[in-house]
């Protein structure tokens, strides 16, 4: 076993004073009116009085004096040949620049993982609303006029829509260990089943939007609502040609994200940032909803034909899966959604013979991409309805087959990965459990089915389980190549600023690590200053995504603090909080910088699919209760208790409105999330046709915070974002088999899907053909 | 066309387009920009203001409907010294805001919940906002927040 030791991991772990840095331990709070020793309030929310007074200012709130408005044009073919764009003569040109894909002074793609998306479509079309051209128009009446003023001239292509007829493939892996097909000839029972998950929107509340400012050196900075600087940043490089200090971006406050502005923004951002150069004004570049839903990233669907086998006592012997992902006409983030997809796919349990096989296809629908859970919440969906029918047929408690079946602490993942510490699948599980009362509610959902029996009920209520795992940060040897940095800066006055990349989107950034900072040094967290998240401010401290912040970033932030402290300390022979103003006035300001290193464990093999697949990871369980309409098939979801191993929690305010948050998501995309499509047009893109739910129909969530500290890091968090996303769906579905007899195999489960189950079911039970 | 209304207590005078949406008089001719556009279609309730004590989304009502009306915004929330209402510090101190974006909208449906004499139950404040979207909290500490408030003495 490889261990490495980053060069203040000792002085991170050495001193065995270290305070815990849970919130509710007693901290010294500095003399500043405050109660000395008295515990810790937690912090409020460090950017809620702007949002709660209306003063935050978003990326569509900024006045820009003399920009203009950007607009693009979107092909209406799904796989075309571009033969040209025809500027209608009657129009007065003069007031608005045009921008094809020839006017690109850098390279004609979006930087991402493969570099098959352009900017601009040159030659061909490979999906409806592919940006064709842009347009920018000193004001809004001019650029609509102009907007009806460009036809866009095709030859149509035959097009895929079906990525299992799709002969072009993303990405491929294949995870194995053991013998799947002699343990499956040998099991006592094999479960075989096909699940299909289709595309989800984020529907972030704020649209996209970027504003473009042309800069004096040449350069632009870009403004707008993002999840990674550092995305954007390299994209307007490379599309503009520009150095690193002629390519500025700044977050604004941003509305909502979910992952659907992980890599989106890019885009958005060059555009506005071709505009503005091409007019010499600044740029702004604000989606409507509709070109929001209608254009932007997705969820990936995906296909998953799952066979388990067990013996007749329950033991978990095979498991097969056979994963598809629909990535849409361009790579984007697909590779990486589609390996933690199969990383997931066996569920949170150990099985002796795994074999997991996942190809992700181009198709010609607009490109899927980052979406909370990122490919999990897809095959874990599968992997819970398979462990319900394991169950079912075995007629054993669900929670009781969990219970045998959850890795413990030592358990070997498909990958080879010992899972160490931090494992608490079953105390999520049993927390779950216990607090909706699981085994009572079945008890009472099954005397009402049997007291039902030959009659037919108006409305049939059930309880459902599932349980899920979720590595936290990135996967594989993601985190290594990251190599994220973070800089904690002692100012002139000794005020300590954080300057970090990661990006506040409601999540609880701004709030976290001033509070983690603060604990270090002896501070309050209002003593403790946050850069801005602008490239030119901030370190390349990674992306905001995948659940990675609290956990890796938070690390870094506690390494940098402590050794800010230690220095501090050491030369001024005083605590840091008495001694830091003289400390700058001694020896000027101060910067500590940290650089992310290799966790302790097993490296993965990105060739072979082996070592350890995640750091840590978090584990969740949802319990769902609903009442459905046997009539209608409408669902209503009445409560779902989620319990969420974070790791050590930070802000258990924040986290439990993360675990509500995607709780809701989740339960979305298990009853009313759908995307219709048509000859690859989303056909509903708009909110008056994608529906989310509302206040009405959100269930009462109930969030149990678990806390299994990830030893890796010095303050023991894992992620948060994702992990419910993973469970509510398979849990919802569970509740509606439990009160009607039927399984939905495919998300989301609609009345339509619903009642024909029941259909096909009473069917059955008269010996009519089905 | 010329209309006379008032915003949050201040007489204003608009020369405006009598179609111009009072969403966009708001945030571009008076630069309230707390008022937000989520969808532009009243589906998601981010423009949510008070004309005249209801709440209407701002991106659905033409100017010349609010000649002589009384329009109540997010900035005009708090305390004429500038301290939180105590619906702003409710939503702060419960986590009834996330990213933030549908949050003014949303303080102004409670807002008129409240003044309506809305009390702390449940179902009834899930109605009261149940034209505002939400896509962080999955509502919960939303409702918390208003039933607090709701539930308050005075």
């Amino acid at each position: 076993m490889r261990t490495l030791t980053p060069p203040d991991r000792a002085a991170a772990t050495a001193p065995v004073a270290d305070p815990p840095l849970t919130v509710p331990e007693p901290v010294i709070i500095p003399p500043d009116g405050a109660t000395p020793g008295a515990a810790r309030p937690l912090p409020l929310r460090r950017e809620g009085p702007e949002k709660l007074t209306g003063t935050a200012v978003y990326v569509d709130d900024m006045v820009v004096p003399g920009a203009w408005y950007g607009a693009t044009i979107r092909s209406t073919d799904a796989h075309a040949r571009f033969l040209g764009l025809e500027l209608d003569d009657a129009f007065d040109w003069s007031q608005v620049v045009v921008v094809t894909a020839v006017d690109i002074p850098g390279e004609n793609t979006i930087a991402s993982i493969k570099r098959d998306q352009p900017v601009l479509v040159a030659e061909e079309i490979r999906h409806h609303a592919e940006a064709v051209a842009l347009l920018a128009a000193p004001d809004r009446r001019i650029l609509r006029a102009a907007k009806r003023a460009v036809r866009v001239r095709t030859e149509p292509l035959p097009a895929v829509f079906d990525p299992l007829g799709s002969d072009h493939e993303f990405a491929r892996y294949e995870v194995a260990r053991g013998d799947v097909d002699a343990a499956m000839a040998a099991a006592d029972l094999v479960i075989e089943g096909t699940y299909r998950v289709g595309h989800q929107e984020q529907l972030y509340i704020e649209n996209q939007g970027m504003i473009a400012v042309p800069r004096d050196d040449g350069g632009v900075t870009v403004y707008g609502s993002l999840q990674c600087p550092y995305y954007v940043q390299p994209a307007l490089r490379r599309a503009l040609a520009l150095s690193e200090s002629q390519a500025v971006v700044i977050q604004t406050e941003t509305g909502g994200g979910f992952g659907g502005k992980e890599e989106y923004p890019s885009i958005v951002a060059v555009h506005a940032a071709l505009l503005a150069r091409a007019a010499g004004h600044p740029v702004r570049m604000i989606y409507d909803r509709h070109e929001d839903i209608a254009s932007t990233t997705k969820r990936h669907p995906a296909i998953v034909r799952y066979r388990t086998g067990v013996r007749r006592d329950g033991t978990l012997v095979a498991q097969d899966v056979d994963i598809v992902m629909d990535g849409g006409a361009y790579c984007t983030l697909t590779p990486v959604v589609l390996s933690r997809g199969v990383l997931h796919a066996g569920g949170p349990y150990e099985c002796p013979n795994v074999r997991i096989r996942g190809r992700a296809m181009a198709t010609n629908t607009p490109p899927n991409g980052a979406f909370r859970g990122f490919g999990a919440p897809q095959t874990e969906f599968a992997a819970e309805m398979q462990a319900n029918r394991v169950a079912d047929a075995l007629g054993v408690s669900p929670l009781e087959l969990r219970r045998r079946w959850v890795y413990q602490p030592g358990g070997i993942t498909p990958t080879g990965q010992v899972l160490r510490d931090s494992v608490a699948g079953l105390e999520v599980l049993d927390r779950a459990a216990e607090a909706a009362e699981l085994e009572r509610v079945r008890e009472r959902t099954a005397a009402q089915r049997t007291a039902a029996r030959g009659t037919r009920p108006a409305t049939a209520h059930g309880i459902g389980l599932a349980l899920a795992w979720h590595g936290a940060g990135f996967t594989g040897s993601g985190e290594v190549h990251l190599a994220s940095v973070v800089q904690v800066d002692l100012e002139t006055g000794g005020r300590p600023i954080i300057r970090i990349a990661s990006t506040e989107m409601g999540q609880g950034t701004k709030t976290i690590f001033p509070q983690l900072v603060a604990a270090e040094l002896g501070l309050s967290e209002d003593e403790v200053d946050l850069a801005p998240v602008d490239t030119s401010q901030v370190p390349d401290s990674g992306p905001t995504v995948a659940s990675r912040t609290a956990m890796v970033v938070g690390g870094l932030v506690v390494q940098a603090a402590r050794r800010l402290r230690d220095q501090v300390e050491t030369a001024t022979g005083r605590p840091f909080a008495a001694s830091a103003a003289d400390f700058v006035r001694d020896h000027g300001p101060l910067r500590v910088e940290q650089r992310f290193e290799p966790y302790p464990g097993e490296p993965f093999d990105d060739a072979t699919y082996t070592g350890d697949a995640y750091p840590a990871f978090g584990w969740a369980a949802a319990v769902a209760e609903v009442d459905v309409d046997l009539d209608t098939g409408e669902v209503a979801v009445r409560s779902v208790v989620a319990a969420d191993d974070v790791g050590r929690v930070i802000h258990p305010l924040l986290a439990a409105g993360q675990v509500e948050g995607g709780t809701l998501q989740a339960v979305g995309y298990a009853t009313i999330e759908e995307i219709k499509l048509q000859d690859g047009r989303y056909l509903n893109d708009r909110l008056a046709t994608y529906l989310i739910p509302t206040a009405l129909d959100a269930p009462r969530i109930e969030a149990i915070l678990v806390e299994a500290p990830f030893e890796g890091v010095p303050h023991g968090a894992k992620g948060v974002g994702e992990l419910p996303m993973d469970v509510g769906a398979p849990a919802v579905v569970a509740a509606i088999h439990d009160a009607t007899g039927v399984w939905i195999h495919d998300l989301p489960a609609t009345p339509e899907r619903i009642l024909a189950a029941l259909v096909g079911a009473d069917q059955a039970a008269d010996g009519a053909p089905a | 066309m010329s209309i006379r209304c008032r915003v949050n207590g201040e007489p204003v005078e608009l020369e405006v387009p009598g179609m111009r949406r009072l969403l966009d008089a708001l945030r571009e001719d008076l630069r309230l920009t707390g008022t937000k556009e989520g969808c532009g279609e009243g589906e998601c309730g981010a423009c949510s203001v008070l004309l005249d004590g209801l709440v209407v989304d701002a991106c659905l009502v033409p100017m010349c409907q609010v000649e002589g009306a009384d329009i109540r915004t997010v900035e005009g929330l708090a305390e004429t010294d500038g301290r939180l209402s105590a619906l702003q510090r409710s939503f702060l101190e419960r986590g009834g805001a996330q990213c933030g974006i549908c949050t003014p909208g949303m303080l102004m449906a409670a807002q008129a919940y409240l003044e309506a004499g809305g009390g702390p139950e449940d179902e009834a404040i899930r109605e009261a906002i149940a034209g505002n979207l939400c896509r962080c909290t999955g509502y919960t500490r939303i409702i918390e927040s208003i039933a607090a408030v709701a539930d308050a003495p005075g």
